[in-house]
């Protein structure tokens, strides 16, 4: 099941439906201590319903291990506390609040000397975000808004922390800084759990990755093996960022 | 006329109880209550369940029937007979007059709204010298025909009946119908409805008419019955008691109305005559177990009794498959089509101090594929929100074949022949796939909420529910014509939403990411149909994320960056733009 | 109307907003953190009055055995909801919030019956029988279907008030009842008389709003209530319970509604169902404020007190009619201002 033996996440044979409609089938994935993984895939391929149910947000059937322990008891706050993070696709920030307060309740169930820590370590990722501190997260622009989901994020400390499309609706400018930071984050310790439809730019990163399509994986291996396997890639991914066709 | 089969068996059923012999005459009165009940309840079924507008002030309709008929009948002598078209009348313009407020207020600000009048109107009715104050009104005379007087339940049960099989056969007849699509789909939001022409304030209304002159037949029927009238029956208390026989029948079914009042009716008579020996306490004990069971159903079976009834009963009568030989007459248009089908002209839209779409400037041809392109927030929604009327615009000029449409409302764009699909699909999931694209064909029918009533309008939705399944048959979901929309998946919802803009039978497709959650061959067989409509004399302006199915399709593409237009021209052109591989496309790999 | 009766009907409005104001507060705050309409708010005013009353004339309220059986409702229901991972701190936490809470509370109020006590006493007392209820009230009726649309968890709201304000005629009777007041003192101003008791409720309203507001700008816990209000999904991501926020929404909002009925019962005399009334003046104060805005809130209830003081006097018998009335057009605006949003940004 698990070739390395040390997964910080295992999901075995999960199914997610909406309904009577299953929009994810038997999929099984590991993500291992210090890596950084991708699922790669066109829009509507699931691959936001399968971060969402491995976060708690919509019902999965399957199991589940996160750090060697069975969630499929745990809610979202519980999740969190073992230290799983979701930054989801549509950021889920409070708009209303200004910058500091929005990442001092990322830090909600830090003790107070942790959340100092970690305030500096995402000031000094996100220098921009210290800025602009005192601004409601609802003015940012949208680069700034995903720097302060993920910042938010890593204020509670996460050994993983799963990342929703990231680069969506982002200029390739600021994604490309984002990326950067995705490779600092693994130097410090974190595991990442990438979704990106911005193929190449995910799998250069990545360590290893899943393809998905309809709701299967069909395909998994190291990165630089899938972003080499053109054909398969071309034909199952359907490339995003120039006009070449995958027909 | 099989459909209507159980309707003609319980009516039969009903006019046999009284004669059963020792029937007891106290479970007639109970009979008589449940029908009194369940005309109201009806009414909110269509209102609440179906049109999605919450109202806890109904009983004050009821009251206005009553006392109408109250006075009347017992200060001008008038015959009931003759008062009934009058207290119908007075609660009809009590709904309108509060109607038209009402249904302007949004979200729980509505059924907050109908709170307020709701007691508003009870202290009206306990204050009013004429309608006796709290004392009311007695002496009200019974119902008699000939000499026969209604007086007893058992005879005064047959006309209530009767009233009761006349409403729900109307009212099954008014949902089953061209208006009745419309008021089907007000409770999925005002914007797709008013995409394709359908006025909904006036649908709004016309439910709430609806509603409130059941209430006032209800309350005539009462006033007759009871031969006195009060303040109480008519105060909040007793607006919410109907709310929770509609929500314990089944909000959204009009059968489920008269099942939840026979529910609550005997419900209400157990728990009073039985509580006071269990707690042998003061009165209103009743008023505790119902607001406990109220929420406790919210909680245990938030759809009613009757959907689960019926998912139990065997016999599914089959749909009918529309008629495909019958036409409809193609949507008049202007004679010569001209090159230019839609033209933007310094198109403005800021919200706030945020500038969405900032001056932007293009045209659409006649026979031209169009994408509008750029990374999200880039305001290509805006843009579509401003051709389609969802949104004013704060400057510049828009205009289909040369007719200015600057601020004009969506029912006015879409008659122009410009006809769009939504980012976040917008079907009635309840609805089948069939009924949601004849919303399209809306202004190609002409039947009212008359004709719907009384079953004249045969023929034209004959020919709408076939334009209907021919545009379903041209996206290629004809399997799934009988399919509840919201069962499909999200790339063929999609195309359901293609398909209810097709029975538009626009000139102007505008269409919003159409290709998202669609396999690979799914988007080749879309650009099929989208270079065949084209082909066919349609243009289409398409936003799209994808951009092989893009570069691939159009004809001309259009990139929005922050508001502004930054590129226009050929797909060759695009893809070669500095400008756009700086801000969107990015260095290609 | 000469000068001295209006001195006296701006007086009497200004009392009257002062509740009012306190009540549309906890309105705001409970649907901004749960998406709930307030309904019940009326009954925790008639039980926090009433609570007291009972308690100063020594009886033992039948609210405090409510607490009791709420209580164990609600301990069957976080036994159910927890079922698969029935941990012993889980099991721990809910008999000692459940079961041993209201339990004290009753044993206290039980033994105070008996024994004469000060009015201090009676008033905690009755705030913690009041605010207990408030939280199972969250806990039994909101929290199971906390996802569900404003609309149903408004119906469910109605529901709740009909089964409180039963209760309520069963607990109290129909007689109505008054209490002690806070102090008796009393001075005039000129032409107005002040009592002792007005002053108690111009100074606790300006204190529980001014706490209010510390609490919800300075504190973490406000903070977290607040993130809840803007965002729930984003509230859970980062570890709040949602749950737990709504309980202790709601149990604020029972407290600031005993306090409301414990202000009152003093000078008016309350019925069962008095509370309802009273509850639905805070809402009209509530939604003119959007149901999103303190101060604005707190203004426009002043506004309703001081409408319905002058319409009682110049037409006492639509002053309902008057004030509900008003309402409507507060609602049609709100909704031109505001309409409901569909269209998701691009």
């Amino acid at each position: 099941m698990n070739p390395d033996g040390n997964a910080l996440l295992e999901v075995a044979d999960v199914h997610v439906a909406y309904g009577k409609v299953e929009a994810v089938r038997a999929v099984s994935l590991h993500v291992a201590e210090n890596e950084i993984v991708t699922i790669v895939g066109a829009n509507g391929a699931g691959k936001t319903t399968l971060l969402n149910a491995i976060m708690g947000i919509l019902p999965l059937k399957g199991r589940t291990l996160f750090a060697g322990e069975d969630m499929a008891r745990l809610d979202i706050e519980d999740r969190v506390a073992a230290g799983l993070s979701l930054v989801p696709e549509h950021r889920e920030l409070f708009a209303t609040m200004n910058v500091e307060d929005n990442l001092k309740l990322g830090g909600f169930r830090m003790t107070k000397a942790a959340n100092a820590a970690s305030f500096e370590r995402v000031y000094s990722l996100f220098p921009r975000l210290k800025e602009r501190r005192k601004q409601f997260a609802g003015t940012l622009s949208g680069g700034e808004q995903q720097m302060l989901a993920m910042g938010r994020a890593l204020m509670g400390a996460p050994k993983l922390l799963m990342l929703d499309e990231p680069s969506l609706g982002l200029a390739p400018i600021i994604v490309a800084d984002i990326f950067r930071i995705i490779g600092e984050l693994r130097a410090s310790g974190v595991s990442v759990l990438l979704v990106e439809q911005n193929a190449q730019a995910a799998l250069q990163i990545a360590d290893r990755a899943y393809v998905m399509e309809l709701g299967e994986f069909i395909l998994n291996g190291p990165a630089g093996e899938i972003a080499a396997n053109q054909r398969v890639a071309a034909s199952y991914l359907g490339f995003q960022h120039e006009g070449e066709s995958p027909v | 006329m099989a459909e209507r089969l159980p309707i003609f068996l319980f009516a039969l059923v009903m006019a046999a109880i009284p004669f059963i012999p020792g029937m007891p005459p106290f479970w007639i009165a109970l009979l008589d209550n449940i029908g009194l009940s369940a005309l109201v309840a009806m009414g909110l079924v269509l209102l609440t369940g179906v049109g999605g507008l919450t109202s806890f002030g109904q009983a004050a309709f009821c009251g206005f029937g009553a006392y109408t008929t109250a006075v009347l009948t017992t200060a001008y002598g008038l015959s009931p007979w003759l008062s009934l078209p009058l207290s119908l009348i007075v609660s009809g313009i009590a709904a309108v007059v509060l109607g038209l407020i009402t249904v302007r207020l949004s979200g729980h600000y509505l059924p907050l709204g109908t709170l307020a009048w709701g007691i508003g109107l009870f202290y009206l009715f306990s204050k009013l010298e004429f309608l006796g104050r709290n004392d009311g009104i007695s002496g009200v005379p019974p119902l008699s025909i000939g000499s026969l007087k209604m007086i007893d339940p058992g005879t005064i049960y047959f006309a209530i009946w009767i009233a009761v099989l006349l409403s729900a056969l109307l009212t099954v007849n008014l949902l089953d119908s061209r208006t009745g699509r419309a008021i089907r789909a007000l409770r999925r939001g005002h914007v797709a409805a008013e995409a394709f022409g359908i006025h909904t304030p006036r649908a709004k209304l016309l439910v709430f008419i609806h509603a409130a002159v059941l209430a006032g037949l209800s309350g005539w029927l009462y006033a007759h019955f009871e031969r006195t009238v009060n303040p109480t029956p008519f105060g909040v208390q007793a607006g919410i008691e109907y709310l929770f026989i509609a929500v314990v029948g089944g909000a959204g079914y009009v059968w489920g109305g008269v099942l939840g009042a026979a529910i609550v009716v005997i419900l209400k008579e157990i728990l009073q005559s039985y509580l006071p020996y269990l707690f042998h306490g003061e009165g209103q004990l009743e008023t505790i177990v119902f607001g406990i069971l109220l929420v406790m159903l919210l909680q245990l079976a938030p759809t009613g009794v009757w959907p689960w009834l019926t998912a139990r009963l065997p016999g599914k009568p089959g749909r009918k498959r529309p008629d495909t030989s019958l036409t409809l007459p193609a949507r008049p248009q202007a004679a010569a089509t001209a090159a230019v089908l839609l033209r933007i002209d310094n198109a403005r839209k800021q919200f706030g101090g945020v500038v969405a779409v900032n001056n932007v400037s293009f045209d659409v041809h006649a026979r031209e594929i169009v994408a509008l392109i750029g990374p999200n927030g880039a305001g290509k929604s805006t843009t579509f929100n401003l051709v389609t009327g969802v949104l004013t615009s704060s400057g510049g000029r828009i205009s289909v074949l040369g007719k200015d449409i600057h601020n004009a409302p969506p029912q006015e764009v879409v008659k122009l022949g410009v006809a769009r699909t939504f980012q976040h699909v917008k079907l009635v999931p309840d609805m089948t796939v069939l009924e949601n694209v004849a919303i399209g064909a809306h202004l190609r029918g002409h039947a009212g909420a008359v004709s719907s009533l009384l079953r004249l309008d045969r023929a034209d939705e004959a020919r709408l529910l076939a334009e209907a399944a021919r545009q379903i048959e041209r996206v290629g979901l004809g399997d799934q014509i009988d399919q509840l929309a919201g069962n499909l998946s999200l790339g063929q919802q999609r195309i359901v939403e293609i398909a209810r803009a097709l029975c538009v039978d626009p000139i102007l497709l505008l269409l919003d990411e159409p290709a998202a959650g669609l396999r690979h061959m799914e988007k080749q067989q879309l650009a099929a149909l989208l270079r065949q409509l084209r082909d066919g004399g349609m243009s289409v302006l398409l936003v799209e994320h994808d951009m092989g199915f893009v570069m691939n399709l159009a004809d001309r593409i259009v990139v929005l960056d922050f508001g502004t237009k930054i590129a226009e021209g050929t797909p060759a052109d695009i893809k070669a733009h500095p400008d756009v591989i700086k801000a969107y496309l990015g260095a290609v790999a | 109307m000469n000068t001295t009766i209006m001195l006296f009907l701006v007086q009497d409005g200004i009392t009257n907003g002062a509740i009012y104001a306190l009540l549309g507060l906890a309105l705001v705050l409970v649907f901004a953190v749960t998406r709930v309409i307030l309904i019940p708010q009326g009954e925790f005013v008639t039980y926090g009055a009433l609570t007291y009353a009972s308690l100063s004339s020594g009886h033992v309220p039948g609210t405090a055995r409510l607490a009791v059986a709420m209580g164990v409702v609600a301990f069957c229901l976080d036994l159910y909801a927890g079922r698969r991972s029935l941990h012993r701190r889980l099991v721990g936490r809910a008999v000692a919030v459940n079961i041993i809470l209201p339990s004290i509370v009753l044993a206290l109020t039980s033994w105070t019956a008996g024994h004469p006590s000060g009015i201090a006493i009676n008033i905690a007392l009755s705030l913690m029988i009041v605010a207990v209820i408030g939280l199972f009230l969250y806990r039994i009726a909101f929290q199971p279907i906390a996802q569900a649309s404003v609309l149903v968890l408004l119906i469910a709201s109605v529901g709740c008030h009909l089964a409180m304000q039963g209760f309520g005629l069963v607990f109290f009777g129909a007689e109505g009842q008054r209490a002690p007041p806070l102090s008796t003192a009393s001075f005039t101003v000129g032409p107005l008389r002040f009592t002792g008791q007005s002053i108690a409720v111009y100074v606790i309203t300006a204190a529980l709003m001014i706490g209010l507001w510390l609490f919800f700008g300075t504190t973490l816990t406000g903070k977290a209530l607040r993130a809840t209000a803007v965002n729930r999904l984003g509230a859970r991501l980062v570890g709040i319970r949602t749950s737990l926020a709504g309980q202790i929404a709601f149990l604020m909002a029972a407290m600031i509604g005993a306090i409301s009925g414990i202000l009152i019962v003093p000078i008016t005399t309350l019925y069962y169902d008095t509370g309802f009334l009273i509850g639905l003046k805070g809402f009209v104060a509530g939604i003119i404020g959007g149901l999103v805005s303190y101060p604005l809130t707190a203004i426009a209830a002043l506004f309703v007190g001081l409408v319905e003081s002058f319409s009682s006097f110049s037409a006492s018998n639509f002053k309902e009619v008057i004030v509900f009335t008003l309402i409507i057009p507060v609602l049609v605006l709100r909704s031109l201002a505001a309409p409901a949003v569909e269209e998701d940004k691009d």
